[in-house]
């Protein structure tokens, strides 16, 4: 092995080969890979790279007449106004809130979810529980915010219509009511994910070793001190990446949750509002063009620093689970 | 095999066996959540074959007083506006994901190619994408302004046709699954890049093209923020955004039939089952889904576990 690399080297000082081919020779001799990539790239362009550039929208006094490049910079202004007004407050703190709380409802409960599952030895059975709890993902938000309706319509809901009578309770305006709200969006947002993880969960669970549980079995390990001692620290690498992943978007929102399931109702902004439905609203129904790149700028470049800093970290603690 | 015979002592192990009350207690827990995630479909199916009087008496139930099947006959009768829908839908979900399926594996395959010197360079261009954007307002002018996009559907289908995450498990899939040996001996023997990629890498990856597919009709027909995006006039409505704004406003649906029209334009008003054909719509929006659903449901389990994206 080393003696081969010495070879290389001397056959390469030799030669005096230049390291890097020219650009143009690579060009040339991949061309046809050049052209296998160039519908993909263009989209890539179109779609990403392009508003890329755009963020300097965030720095400008838009006006429709002198186009992008030609209107007026305007510095920080747009972000002035933006932390000026009450909602930035408001839709940081419950991006921020809402995305926590999910990070950890999607651990715990697809985890334990999995878990028992692979407890489920009859393989039937075990298939079909995992199968119906897929179902939610496929479903669009529009499809579950009619499912939500169903049950929370003031007028014919289930709930008001059916269920609180006959608890004794007194009917309440669902979207009209604050409360509620934190615990009926976290519950939609876990009811939605759960197959999609505990597939995830499953699978790592599946892919361990069947000889560790021998051992412990041997040592006299119960069923419950296996599943803390070599199913829960085993999984360690997926735990930390599904997270990973999830905290470097915690500055993004599932707009589809936000907007649709509450239904526009503006007595909830309160507790619905997060920074991508902000940005849509004031975008396209306000029409604030600043204000709205202003607060999605921010959004991307906080977004951004965060992936970078938790993987920083990983890799601090443990280099193998890093992203990158 | 050995692992099978190796199971035997294992399981048979009584240290190894939960206390019966915890398997009990799993086995319900499941039935319970199973039931959980149907139950809202059933409520909704339930309303929309419920009698409108019944439904203003007694709110929406699972078992109506009197059954009816009202809202689909007003549903199918003057079924315009759902059938262009289903038309964009279908369209949508057809080209996009076939487009997206190859090119999202044309771009994997270079830089699936070690010997590829710009392969790096490339994968992070698509990797990038994940990590950051220019926001809502720059992506949305560069449609409408720069390409003038606004109400086609082409404004449906580019936005989502490269899905990063993809062409990375593509990549991965390429890399570890087709044996470089395969491909030199290809070069060898004169054939082309083309050749190779079209008469041997893409056979040979069927499981994780399959994967790309199925994962892009689930999000092409499933979208709608597209539609709450770019479409603004009557024209290219899917079938999301339909139900979106039948969400909104029951009316609109009676007010694109053209027995409305006509009704209307004798000076009458038209009267139709508006709660029913509400939750009609979503049965007749989520059909597809629901019918390729495990058969779907199988695949995306295997493609889920297709490979770690690490890179």
């Amino acid at each position: 092995m080393s003696t081969e690399t010495i070879k290389l080297d001397l056959d390469t000082a030799k030669v005096q080969k230049p390291k890097k081919r020219s650009l143009w020779k690579t060009v040339r001799k991949y061309w046809v890979f050049y052209f296998m990539m160039l519908p993909a790239l263009l989209v890539l362009i179109i779609n990403n790279y392009i508003p890329m550039f755009g963020i300097i929208i965030a720095f400008k006094n838009i006006n429709y007449t002198d186009g992008i490049l030609g209107s007026p910079w305007s510095g920080f202004s747009n972000f002035k106004y933006l932390f000026m007004t009450s909602d930035s407050w408001i839709i940081t703190r419950n991006t921020l809130l809402y995305n926590s709380g999910f990070i950890i409802l999607n651990l715990i409960f697809p985890l334990a979810f999995a878990i028992m599952l692979n407890e489920i030895k009859n393989r039937f059975l075990a298939k079909l529980h995992q199968t119906i709890m897929f179902l939610p993902y496929f479903l669009s938000m529009i499809v579950i915010s009619y499912l939500v309706y169903a049950f929370l319509s003031d007028t014919n809901g289930f709930f008001n219509k059916s269920l609180l009578p006959a608890l004794g309770i007194d009917p309440l305006n669902w979207y009209f009511t604050k409360e509620v709200w934190p615990y009926i969006l976290s519950s939609v947002n876990t009811w939605k994910n759960m197959g999609y993880y505990t597939v995830i969960y499953m699978a790592a669970i599946i892919g361990i070793d069947e000889e560790y549980y021998e051992a412990a079995t041997i040592d006299g390990a119960s069923k419950f001190k296996q599943i803390f001692t070599i199913t829960i620290p085993l999984l360690k690498p997926i735990i930390t990446i599904m997270t990973l992943l999830q905290i470097g978007r915690i500055f993004n929102a599932d707009f589809g949750l936000f907007f649709q399931v509450p239904r526009e109702s503006g007595v909830l902004f309160p507790v619905t509002n997060v920074i991508d439905t902000y940005v849509y609203r004031t975008f396209i129904t306000v029409g604030d063009i600043g204000l709205s790149s202003a607060a999605g700028l921010i959004q991307s470049v906080v977004g951004f620093s965060l992936v970078f800093l938790s993987n920083w970290i990983v890799r601090r603690i443990d280099s193998d689970n890093a992203l990158f | 095999m050995s692992a099978e015979i190796e199971k035997v002592p294992h399981v048979s192990n009584p240290k190894n066996r939960l206390p019966k009350l915890a398997t009990f207690g799993i086995h319900s827990m499941f039935i319970i959540y199973s039931l959980l995630c149907v139950i809202p479909l059933i409520l909704v199916i339930m309303v929309s074959i419920s009698d409108e009087t019944a439904i203003v008496k007694h709110g929406y139930s699972f078992w109506p007083e009197t059954f009816s099947l009202e809202a689909y006959k007003f549903l199918f009768k003057d079924a315009t506006s759902i059938v262009r829908s289903y038309g964009v839908s279908i369209t949508v979900t057809l080209i996009g994901t076939i487009t997206s399926m190859i090119i999202i594996a044309l771009y994997a395959y270079p830089i699936s190619r070690k010997d590829f010197p710009h392969a790096k360079f490339f994968t992070f261009l698509v990797f990038f994408t994940m990590l950051f954007n220019g926001g809502l307002v720059p992506w949305y002018l560069v449609y409408v302004q720069m390409l003038d996009l606004k109400n086609t559907m082409m404004a449906l289908i580019v936005p989502l046709l490269v899905a990063a995450f993809f062409v990375l498990i593509t990549r991965t899939f390429f890399q570890t699954t087709i044996p470089q040996a395969i491909l030199e001996s290809a070069n060898i023997d004169g054939a082309g890049e083309m050749t190779i990629f079209f008469k041997i890498v893409l056979p040979l990856s069927l499981p994780v093209l399959a994967t790309v597919a199925l994962f892009q009709t689930l999000t092409y027909w499933n979208d709608w923020f597209l539609s709450l995006v770019f479409i603004t006039k009557e024209a290219n409505i899917s079938i999301q955004y339909l139900m979106y704004k039948t969400m909104l406003n029951i009316q609109y649906l009676a007010n694109n039939s053209t027995a409305a029209a006509a009704i209307r334009a004798a000076g009458g008003e038209f009267k139709f089952p508006s709660e029913s054909v509400r939750m009609a719509m979503v049965i007749v929006g989520i059909g597809p889904i629901i019918f390729a659903y495990p058969f779907f449901q199988k695949y995306f389990v295997k493609g889920l576990t297709v490979g770690a994206v690490k890179g």
